[in-house]
């Protein structure tokens, strides 16, 4: 167990070496060096742990869930432009808490970091099974709030990914 | 290729003077966030990929630079809303809040 | 050309961050001018490195950004947080 912690942070330490300097002999050969001894000081608060879950888990990541976001983030920054271009500045805002059913601190963090950079609405606070969401154009179904809006096409594939 | 690469740069510009823009005019902080941290993530998205397809040789370390950017943008101005709520700064009239409020917690106690 | 353009843009921007940095009615609104800035400029430089064709710029945007950071959730922690 308190090995793989040291795995984990050893891993992510060369990784970010390597991006930063490239992958000549030399500097691989220090990048090791360097990042054994961040591994073996820092190690005791790493949080996270490397095994084979994890990894099946970023790679799922990385092809189902980047697509999604990146096409909600130019949706959401051409929003924004459109929002504030417009003379009249029509916004709407509103303070809603919106339910949510993913467990774990990455799925949620994921999730609340994607909430703030989609449309038009940003992340203040979580807990275990809420959401607190500042919404600039609150949208609502027969008069009532319908905060389901916002979380759901992430929820979908963040959900599928980390169960 | 290179005018594929200037226009992207050209549009990670444009995405910055919007932000820039929003929150000159939006009415109150929250909104002002939002127009501010959406707009210019994604003008560094582009202004990115724009300088990755002129020097492909710096590709790792603008990919490193811009997952830093995507990451911690969001949490920043997060963190910034939710003190400033808890401070009770105003939100700007009209602004829909029934019984809005953020759970406590330890560290704020002091 | 292309450089004109983009810092013809860069500048309203910059323009309006630091007339919010300035004027904002609260902290909070100085704080978030601040951040806009911020990021900007990390844009600025990762353009400057491509006109004066040098990577060492790149690891100056890197710490900028990382700076950044740091300096939106200080400030916030300390004009914000316990009531």
């Amino acid at each position: 167990m308190k090995a793989r912690k040291w795995l984990g942070l050893f891993v992510a330490s060369l990784v970010v070496w390597i991006l930063l300097a490239g992958a000549t002999w030399e500097e691989l050969i220090l990048g090791t060096i360097v990042s054994a001894v961040v591994a073996f000081v820092f190690g005791q608060s790493s949080l996270y742990v490397l095994n084979a879950k994890w990894l099946i888990r970023m790679l799922l990541f990385l092809i189902f869930y980047l697509p999604v976001f990146v096409i909600e983030l130019i949706r959401a920054n051409i929003d924004v432009m459109v929002r504030v271009l417009h003379p009249k500045l029509p916004i709407n805002p509103g303070f809603v808490k919106v339910p949510t059913k993913l467990k774990g601190d990455q799925a949620k963090l994921m999730l609340a970091n994607s909430i703030t950079l989609t449309p038009g609405t940003i992340t203040l606070d979580a807990d275990e099974n809420h959401l607190y969401v500042h919404w600039i154009d609150v949208q609502r179904v027969d008069g009532n709030v319908n905060p389901l809006a916002v979380s759901e096409p992430f929820e979908r594939v963040l959900g599928r990914i980390f169960s | 290729m290179t005018i594929i690469a200037g226009g992207l740069i050209i549009v990670g510009g444009l995405f910055y003077g919007l932000g820039g823009l929003g929150i000159l005019r939006m009415p109150d902080v929250y909104n002002r966030a939002q127009a501010g941290t959406k707009a210019t993530t994604l003008g560094t998205l582009s202004t990115i990929l724009g300088l990755m397809i002129l020097h492909p040789d710096w590709i790792p370390r603008l990919l490193l630079i811009m997952v830093f950017i995507v990451v911690t943008n969001p949490i920043g101005s997060s963190t910034l809303l939710r003190n400033a709520f808890i401070q009770g700064v105003k939100p700007v009239e009209g602004t829909l809040m029934d019984d809005f409020s953020l759970p406590s917690r330890k560290e704020d106690q002091a | 050309m292309m450089e004109i353009i983009f810092f013809v843009l860069v500048a309203l921007g910059l323009a309006s961050g630091g007339y919010r940095l300035m004027k904002g009615p609260s902290a909070f609104d100085r704080i978030v001018g601040l951040d806009t800035v911020n990021i900007i400029l990390v844009g600025v430089l990762l353009v400057i490195s491509h006109l004066l064709q040098s990577s060492l710029y790149l690891d100056i945007a890197l710490v900028f950004a990382i700076l950044a950071f740091m300096e939106t959730i200080v400030f916030s922690k300390y004009i914000g947080g316990a009531k």
